[in-house]
């Protein structure tokens, strides 16, 4: 048994070849029919701002599944059981954040970017340095996770071990990525994600139905069965295996929930999805739709993770645990599909893993987009040429932009396979809600808040986040560091969630009462009013 | 098109906005209908937050430092940290439920007719 689940996934290699390959055609025909259609800046930066509810509402999914998700919870629930399940409830509850508090708000008042909402009624320079700086490392700590992961992940899938090869794949898929949001824009990007989206959804309800018609549709009888198979017994179904083990522990996981919950809404590659809607009302739908998609995919991720613990080897030793549980679901679906060597086994292992290169691409585009709007609009557009920029020469930036955001990832990628991928998304998520949410929350809700409050919690939110984790056992004191040899780990919890956030709060309310800027006051009640009503937002692209 | 030369100070998106603009948003700022809008969308979206952060905060401090209570089988092998776990699910679905009802009922109507004023006096 668990010496035939050692042998690479290598059958049905050349299906699984094959499927890369039509998800690569695929996305690219995508790409190039969107390019012949985008003209304005608009066009480039929001999709023409023609994406309906549910068009977007896939997209947001698309864009917020990533592989970490996909992948890293079905497999942390296959290792730990309960508490595998933790990070998806903290991934939706956060969705009510971005529903109640930012997206129709956000949509109204901005335009291209998340720094559009801050400038207008802050001094448009420091506040647009501020917001593009922590764009681009929360994009590019995002990124980092997704292309390790991509070279991980396809070297498991084709059963490639050299490292050669793994960083030729990272390569390939920086390579795509640019071509995407070079050429696609977010129109391109959007298609990309909606295709994602369907294929993921698709792909997990078959998995799901075919777990559960193996254990007669009782969940009981799966948590049963996963608990035995796993030899954790009962603590395999409660708290406690992965989290909270002590003091230090729990306050860990503490941090990490926060971090969760609040970063979703201060993600930018979130954030500027909203602008794609010709509509306050469009944007509403399409979270409405994005909670939906999301909480179901969650619930069946429950199912693929116990069932992988009730019907593959997750053994010391076995290919799950060597993959820090990233094998769980193209292994589940395998053996769902009547196991290894057989031709129901090979096809659904190949389809799985399809959907999540799929995955994997999507992202990155959209991360990519993310950073290099944010380069051409806000420091080029705005800060340099101070809004003189024509928009041929700001689109042209762009796509440099893009070009320049695409070769740094894929230089950092390739040293970072090192770092831990989960590690990195969550950096990115606590760096999201310390530095861009105080920010966003205040501008939409204290008429006080001025330009020296925008940039103190976004600066403080940030410089804290990464100190914090510099000084943490992520980074050295333990076997596992990034330097297991040093030691400087005088931080002790491994998410700064926990001081970070409110500490990007307080510097807020600190910067603000400090500065004796009034201008930005008077424009509240404007702002409120758009927001609000929607009045004189910018309206959808009509070619 | 709005006029846009550079104010001779580092101004906001605001000011490149004509004049008629603002004096419109703050005509509207002050209409009864908008201190209305404001008022129903903050007196549900504000208790809401904060019921949806405690009601999760609640939970991962019962994960912490309530495992006792957390381990009690409800049913077969389903305890309660499993239910409550999917009990988020449901509370994360209701209150989207019911935010889109009130905002569809209580909130688009006055937007849109704010919406419309400041189109017609605006001229777009």
């Amino acid at each position: 048994m668990s010496t035939a689940m050692l042998v690479p996934l290598a059958t049905g290699n050349a299906l699984t070849i094959g499927l890369f390959l039509a998800v690569v055609a695929v996305t690219l025909y995508i790409t190039f029919w969107a390019s012949r259609q985008s003209k304005t800046a608009a066009d480039y930066y929001a999709g023409g701002r023609s994406f309906s509810g549910f068009q977007n509402g896939l997209a947001v999914s698309g864009d917020y599944m990533s592989a970490a998700s996909f992948l890293g919870i079905s497999g942390a629930i296959a290792l730990y059981g309960y508490d595998g399940f933790l990070y998806s409830i903290g991934f939706l509850v956060a969705w009510l954040v971005a529903l109640l508090l930012i997206a129709e708000l956000l949509r109204n008042s901005g335009r291209f970017t998340m720094a559009d909402q801050l400038a207008y009624r802050m001094r448009q320079t420091p506040v647009r340095t501020a917001a593009a700086t922590s764009t681009i490392v929360v994009s590019i700590f995002y990124l980092l996770a997704q292309m390790v992961g991509a070279g991980s992940l396809v070297g498991l899938l084709l059963g490639v071990t050299s490292p050669a090869l793994k960083n030729l794949v990272i390569v390939g898929v920086g390579v795509l990525m640019i071509i995407y949001v070079t050429f696609g824009g977010m129109k391109g990007t959007t298609w990309v994600q909606i295709v994602k989206a369907v294929m993921l959804m698709t792909g997990t309800v078959l998995i799901t139905f075919l777990v559960l018609v193996k254990f007669g549709f009782n969940l009981s009888n799966l948590l049963g069965s996963a608990a035995e198979k796993s030899g954790k017994g009962e603590a395999f179904l409660q708290p406690g295996l992965l989290y909270g083990k002590d003091l230090v522990g729990k306050f860990d996981f503490l941090s990490l929930a926060l971090a969760l919950v609040l970063g979703t809404a201060g993600l930018p590659h979130i954030l500027i999805r909203f602008y794609t809607t010709p509509t306050s009302q469009a944007a509403r739908k399409s979270v409405l739709w994005a909670i939906g998609l999301i909480g179901g995919f969650y619930l069946m991720t429950l199912v693929l993770g116990f069932g992988a613990a009730a019907l593959v080897d997750t053994a010391k030793g076995s290919q799950i645990q060597t993959s820090a549980g990233n094998a769980a679901s193209p292994l589940l679906a395998q053996a769902v599909g009547g196991g290894e060597g057989t031709l129901g086994g090979s096809v659904l292992l190949a389809l799985i893993s399809a959907v999540a290169f799929a995955t994997i691409l999507a992202v990155v585009a959209g991360l990519t987009l993310t950073s290099a709007s944010s380069v051409a609009h806000d420091l080029y557009a705005n800060v340099f040429k101070k809004g003189q920029a024509s928009e041929r020469s700001e689109l042209r930036v762009a796509r440099i932009a893009a070009f320049g955001i695409g070769a740094i990832a894929i230089l950092l990628a390739i040293p970072a396979q090192r770092l831990n991928i989960a590690f990195l998304v969550a950096l990115a998520f606590a760096v999201a809600a310390s530095a861009n949410l105080p920010a966003l929350l205040y501008n939409l809700f204290w008429k006080r808040f001025n330009t020296m409050g925008a940039t103190f919690s976004i600066y403080g939110g940030l410089i804290m986040a990464v100190l914090l984790v510099t000084f943490s056992p992520v980074v050295s004191g333990t076997p596992m560091s990034l330097f297991p040899s040093a030691n400087f780990d005088w931080f002790p919890l491994r998410n700064p969630g926990l001081i970070s956030i409110p500490f990007g709060f307080l510097c807020g309310i600190v910067g603000t009462l400090i500065s004796k800027e009034t201008h930005s006051a008077e424009r509240y009640d404007e702002l409120s009013v758009r927001a609000l009503t929607g009045a004189g937002a910018e309206k959808a692209v009509t070619h | 098109m709005p006029d846009r030369s550079t104010p001779t100070y580092e101004a906001g998106e605001a000011d490149r906005l004509p004049a008629h603009d603002h004096e419109l948003y703050n005509t509207i700022a002050q209409d009864r209908d908008f201190v209305e809008l404001r008022r129903r969308y903050r007196s549900f979206a504000i208790p809401a937050t904060i019921g949806f952060m405690a009601w999760y905060l609640l939970y991962v401090i019962c994960n912490n430092w309530a495992r006792d209570f957390m381990d009690t089988k409800v049913i077969g092998n389903i305890n309660i940290a499993l239910v409550w776990g999917l009990l988020q699910f449901v509370s994360t679905f209701t209150i989207a439920y019911f935010y889109a009802r009130h905002a569809k009922k209580s909130l688009d109507p006055l937007s849109s007719k704010l919406r419309d004023e400041f189109d017609r006096e605006s001229g777009r």
